[in-house]
């Protein structure tokens, strides 16, 4: 286990320091951030001081190695735009992602996997053939046109949830939340189905599969004929095994939730870091962007891990310590 | 027999599977009974209706199998027709089931206790701890060596000798009145094999367990089974006490069976073969289902013979059986 970290670690460490120069590099090749953040009715002395006051006006790998310097100090740049530390800026913004991140996993795991099972259960019924149909249009309708239905429908023609925005907030520990609050709670509702919805049509996918799979083992004849009721046999021996797929799944594709819920907080106008990046891509906010990134990578190597260990938790034969790489 | 009745008498079973392309009759027919105490051998090659019988004892066909015809009587009650939670009162409790692939009947993610626990509960309310000992105990009747340990383990920690110990101790964990082995064996080395027929008679003897052990392999029956019924196409085509049927086989089919069987007497010689192959049981035309193979079949065996008992304790279908060595 504590070799399975470190090397874990050191991999994590390579990973970071390459992205980080793709990134740099990349948003270098984008524009140049002078054309937008300099008033241009401001004479050249004004130009150039500010120039010279954002780094610009160094060669590419000195401003690459000042980032990187800073960047060990766990400084990653200041907004052009915002003049705040732009790591701060994420952080500010964070908890709202994280709120509909989670709550659209939530989602998909409370639907998908009963959905599935059922879908897997009965696969000639009228039902189970519903399930799989309307996995399909969750998978290949567009995010932003099944967003806007639903404000249309929800918020427009029903007039039942707001279509728009956080709602009211409480502090927990410092940091405000939606879902402590009713008004907050119909507030996130929309965003989070909207985003919940391809994971889900995938989460719905992945246990009808497990489940037709599983059914067809001889250890779950074996536990009818211990004479277990059928409850049993379907939600510890069935559903255990069908666990694993998914978990390993949903894990990584919280990661995804979180970095590209871009679509779903711009449409809902939601507050969250997605929203945060698509503004700092069009001002050409290169420490926002290069910070963003990184940060994202980082979480996608801590979700890696986490999932490592959970799996481990689920199916007894993968055992971390045996673990090579 | 007089006094109480069998533990198992099955008359005239007939599981059918209704398909698209066809009604498969894998069992057609089937009547056959075991007393307490008694091992009967269930024999025939792969297809023949083994296993079907041994499921439709415990109600576990799977569609589109039912069972159409017959009466299952257990301990003089019949359980043909009767509902899923009844069934489900006797599985694993007063009749038990070994499954052939040891590798397979146990759930590989959970602990070998949680599934034997489970098997207690589901038809005693019994405290945990209690359910644990008795886990133990059964664990230490079959021969595993630190029970205690073991159960803790999970199943890929067994070899599949020690996980077919396992199953075996989960069928007779609430100590049934019946135990259906299909081909329990097969799966193993022949050490083992011979360890767990040795377990499985001593069993029998002491508890009175009533055992039928479903087998494609004669030598396993020859030592370990009281009776024997050989099916064929879905039909028992012989059947008696274990040493007549062996010695003197009176059906064609079971006395090519014995005849491909090696032996030392037979070294040397070439062994014989019973031609040709299992007919389908995909809607089977009428007639004996050996006739195509058969070196005696006549013109009368297009018709379905009947059940005769030619000589004391025999029973067989067939119209020209081998009397003469009789």
């Amino acid at each position: 286990m504590l070799v399975f970290t470190i090397r874990r670690l050191m991999q994590s460490v390579i990973v970071l320091f390459v992205m980080s120069l793709i990134v740099f590099i990349g948003i270098y090749a984008v524009g140049n951030p002078v054309d937008i953040l300099i008033n241009p009715e401001a004479d050249i002395a004004e130009q150039e001081a500010t120039i010279r006051r954002l780094g610009l006006d160094r060669p590419l790998w000195s401003q690459y190695f000042s980032f990187l310097n800073s960047a060990l100090y766990g400084d990653l740049g200041t907004s052009f735009v915002h003049n705040e530390p732009a790591l701060e800026l994420i952080f500010e913004r964070l908890p709202a992602t994280l709120e509909i991140a989670v709550g659209a996993v939530g989602l998909a795991i409370v639907i998908g996997i009963p959905a599935g099972m059922v879908a897997g259960l009965r696969p000639d019924s009228l039902i189970g053939k519903t399930i799989m149909s309307g996995s399909i249009l969750g998978f290949s309708l567009p995010t932003f046109w099944v967003g806007l239905m639903l404000i249309m429908l929800f918020a427009v023609m029903l007039g039942w949830l707001p279509a728009s925005g956080r709602g009211d907030t409480v502090d927990l520990f410092g940091v405000p939340v939606s879902f402590l609050t009713w008004d907050g709670l119909t507030h996130i509702l929309l965003p989070a189905f909207n985003l919940a919805l391809f994971k889900m049509s995938l989460v719905i996918r992945l246990s009808r599969a497990g489940t037709r799979e599983v059914m067809l083992q001889d250890y779950v004849k074996f536990s009818r004929a211990k004479g277990l009721s059928e409850s049993r046999v379907i939600l510890v021996h069935v559903l255990k095994n069908i666990l694993i797929p998914v978990v390993t799944v949903l894990g990584l594709e919280l990661g995804n939730v979180i970095a590209f819920a871009v679509v779903t907080e711009t449409v809902f106008a939601w507050p969250g870091i997605g929203k945060l990046l698509i503004d700092s891509i069009g001002l050409l906010d290169r420490p926002v962007v290069v910070a963003y990134l990184l940060l994202t990578v980082t979480m996608f190597i801590l979700i890696n891990f986490v999932v490592d260990v959970l799996y481990s938790v689920l199916d007894p034969r993968v055992r971390l310590g045996d673990m090579k790489s | 027999m007089n006094g109480p009745a069998p533990t198992l008498q099955v008359e005239g079973l007939r599981t059918h599977f209704f398909t698209k392309v066809g009604v498969v009759k894998a069992v057609d027919d089937v009547s056959f009974s075991v007393d307490r105490g008694e091992v009967l051998g269930l024999v025939g090659e792969s297809g023949s209706g083994k296993s079907v019988t041994g499921f439709s004892i415990l109600g576990l066909v799977d569609p589109p199998g039912r069972i159409t015809d017959g009466r299952i009587l257990f301990k003089g009650e019949d359980l043909v027709g009767r509902s899923e939670s009844q069934w489900r009162t006797l599985r694993g409790a007063r009749i038990a089931m070994i499954f052939q692939d040891p590798m397979m009947t146990l759930n590989p993610v959970l602990r070998i206790d949680t599934q034997m626990i489970e098997a207690i509960r589901a038809h005693e309310k019994v405290s945990d701890a209690t359910a644990r000992q008795r886990a133990r105990d059964a664990l230490g009747q079959v021969g595993i060596p630190s029970p205690d340990e073991r159960l803790k383990a999970y199943p890929h920690q067994f070899s599949g000798g020690m996980r077919q110990r396992v199953a075996i101790a989960i069928a007779l964990i609430n100590k049934p009145d019946l135990i259906i082995a299909d081909e329990p064996t097969t799966a193993l080395d022949v050490t083992i094999q011979a360890q767990i027929l040795f377990e499985a008679q001593k069993l029998c003897r002491e508890t009175g367990t009533a055992l039928i052990w479903i087998t494609h392999d004669l030598t396993v029956v020859a030592g370990l089974a009281d009776r024997i019924c050989v099916m064929y196409a879905g039909k028992i085509v012989e059947q008696g006490r274990i040493d007549d049927v062996l010695d003197r086989p009176l059906h064609p089919y079971t006395h090519g069976l014995i005849g491909s069987v090696p032996s030392r007497n037979k070294r040397g010689q070439p062994l014989e073969q019973i031609p040709g192959m299992t007919p389908s049981l995909m809607n089977p035309p009428p007639g004996c289902g050996f006739r195509a193979r058969c070196a005696r079949a006549a013109a009368e065996c297009v018709r379905d013979p009947d059940i005769t008992s030619p000589v004391d304790g025999r029973q067989i279908r067939c119209f020209h059986p081998h009397l003469e060595d009789a």
